[in-house]
């Protein structure tokens, strides 16, 4: 009786744990079946072009190097706002704060996290774009930098609570034979706890750059979308994202550019592929350890 | 105070923008008929009758808004609207799946044959126009600007407002997305069929355009004639002058007499002479009460 039972069980978790798979596989497939004839009609040579200019009377350029620039730009600069926020505040809710103030403060940095994007953009284009533009004496705040900082609130919350629960979850024993041993508190919480919990930190941050690489809307909304190669933090970008939500709903079914914005959805794909990789290598190498 | 009104603009420009969304992403828009049948009195569905609307995204907010009225003063007649583009809708009445295809532009000579060949024969009805306005911040001292030098600021050959008389101040340059039918039609009216620069900033919506505009004095982009009378205490529309011709301020009555240079005509093509609802249909588009609608929706009336 109980095995039966079992067996049911057994059978329901494979089948919910193969589903996920299978519906990847099933991404990935119809990915590449829209995306495929594109490579022997204008041939997979012109996804890599300087520029992305899908709509024009002489000749149609669908380079994806911009987007794919435009997207690192902002990632980069997102993380590089994430980091230290995100880890530094996970640091002070679980090792510094009393209890009253974290039950304060979690509550209200998991409403953070549950902003609509779209609300977030349009706090973005109204309030901070004009405050960057007289901080940076700019002509215009849709810039890469200003994406970078909505999204990076937008992914904070993430990284604070999956940090937090990591600098939580390093066992007493280790922080008390620290103090025990004369390191002072602030040497105990970054010499000894921090590096404990790092698998779990790079787990967080990984998560918030997936979380910054996948959004689409506040990068619509003010990264001003001039499709160019830049590196400038306070110049206008067009990311992947923002390309295919502008583009897709518009296009000919089958042509050329359709094809194109598939390329896109498939290199998107790849990129938060090889992060995972990645995460979950390092998290590997410290779990050995 | 004024931050409560800036918020409650935007909010609007919110409401707006979801529209133009769900528009672009030709989804059912208007299924309004079914609410009225159901609040009217039943025994009075005579003309019972089912109407479809199919093609242009900038036109399916007027042509909802003309159903929408039409529908109220005719019980029984179920109009439904689509978008989807220009392209769809004429494609759409070519299959014979839709009763009335709404375009912003000409039919093709390629699309004429294909109806011809399937026995279709398009009648092509102007019941609006529309007007491009081209609009800088109010602080900007440039007030005209000839066809040609809007042109070479959108391709990038101008970068500079010193070039075209202004201060030495970078260029802005804000656009539509290149989703949307005003960005093909400035391209092919104004850009004599140039590729935009690639510093074009493209914008998701006329209100971001019009939000940009407002905020970066060096900043130029272009609207709707209608849009752009609604926001003039925010941005300032440009006088317009076409190769030889006066310089043009743009406004609803310039644009009827055909003086303005960027405006385009917005058809409907209906299979023949339109008959029985279609043409009662076409009969109110065109009447004082379906023109009054065209100006409301902030387009211009034929007369």
């Amino acid at each position: 009786m109980i095995n039966w039972r079992e067996k049911i069980i057994q059978l329901l978790l494979v089948g919910a744990a193969s589903a996920s798979i299978l519906i990847v596989l099933l991404i990935f497939l119809s990915l590449g079946k829209e995306a495929l004839p594109f490579m022997s009609d204008p041939g997979i040579g012109r996804l890599l072009e300087y520029r992305w200019i899908p709509v024009s009377f002489k000749r149609e350029v669908f380079g994806i190097i911009p987007l794919i620039t435009g997207s690192v730009l902002v990632t980069i600069l997102a993380t590089g706002l994430m980091i230290p926020f995100g880890v530094l505040g996970a640091v002070y809710i679980a090792e510094i704060a009393v209890a009253r103030e974290r039950a304060f403060l979690k509550p209200f940095i998991e409403i953070m996290a549950g902003i609509p994007s779209v609300v977030i953009g349009f706090f973005g284009l109204v309030i901070l774009n004009p405050v960057l533009k007289e901080v940076f004496q700019l002509k215009t705040g849709l810039t890469a930098l200003s994406g970078a900082i909505l999204l990076a609130l937008m992914a904070i919350p993430t990284v604070i609570s999956i940090s937090e629960d990591a600098i939580r979850s390093v066992p007493k024993s280790i922080k008390e034979a620290s103090l025990a041993l004369g390191a002072s508190r602030l040497q105990t919480i970054f010499r000894v706890v921090v590096p404990a919990a790092l698998p779990g930190i790079i787990a967080a941050v990984m998560l918030g750059i997936g979380r910054v690489v996948g959004e689409t809307m506040v990068v619509l909304m003010v990264t001003g979308n001039a499709a160019k190669i830049t590196f400038n933090p306070v110049d206008s970008v067009r990311t992947m994202t923002a390309t295919i939500a502008a583009e897709m709903g518009e296009v000919a079914f089958g042509s050329d550019h359709y094809q194109a914005l598939f390329w896109v959805g498939i290199v998107l794909l790849v990129i938060t592929f090889t992060l995972n990789y990645i995460a979950q290598k390092v998290l590997n190498r410290y779990r050995m350890k | 105070m004024k931050v409560f009104e800036r918020t409650l603009l935007l909010l609007q420009n919110l409401v707006k923008n979801s529209i133009d969304k769900i528009g672009l992403f030709g989804l059912w828009f208007v299924i309004v008929g079914f609410m009225l049948s159901g609040c009217g009195n039943k025994t009075k569905t005579k003309e019972a009758s089912y109407l479809t609307i199919k093609g242009s995204d900038t036109m399916v907010h007027l042509a909802s808004n003309w159903a929408e009225n039409f529908m109220k003063a005719h019980q029984g007649i179920d109009i439904s609207v689509t978008g989807g583009g220009s392209g769809t809708g004429i494609a759409a009445l070519l299959n014979g799946t839709t009763n009335v295809c709404i375009a912003s532009r000409k039919i093709k000579s390629k699309e004429l044959n294909l109806a011809e060949e399937k026995g279709i024969y398009p009648k092509e009805i102007v019941t609006a126009r529309d007007g491009i306005a081209v609009v800088v911040n109010p602080e900007n001292s440039v007030n005209t600007l000839s066809l040609e030098q809007i042109g070479k600021i959108y391709t990038g050959a101008y970068t500079n407002w010193k070039q075209v008389g202004g201060l030495d101040q970078q260029i802005i340059v804000l656009s539509r997305e290149s989703s949307s039918g005003t960005f093909v039609f400035f391209q092919k009216r104004v850009m004599n069929k140039k590729d935009y620069t690639q510093d074009a900033m493209l914008m998701p919506s006329t209100a971001a355009i019009i939000q940009s505009v407002s905020q970066d004095k060096w900043a130029i982009g272009y609207v709707g004639l209608g849009y752009a009378t609604e926001a003039k205490d925010r941005v300032r529309m440009l006088s317009v002058r076409d190769a030889d011709s006066p310089t043009i301020v743009p406004s609803i009555a310039a644009v009827q007499a055909g003086e303005y240079a960027i405006a385009r005509p917005l058809y409907f093509y209906t299979n023949g002479e339109p008959i029985g609802v279609v043409r009662q249909f076409v009969n109110y588009v065109l009447s004082n009460e379906g023109q009054k609608i065209v100006l409301e929706t902030g387009y211009v009336p034929i007369n």
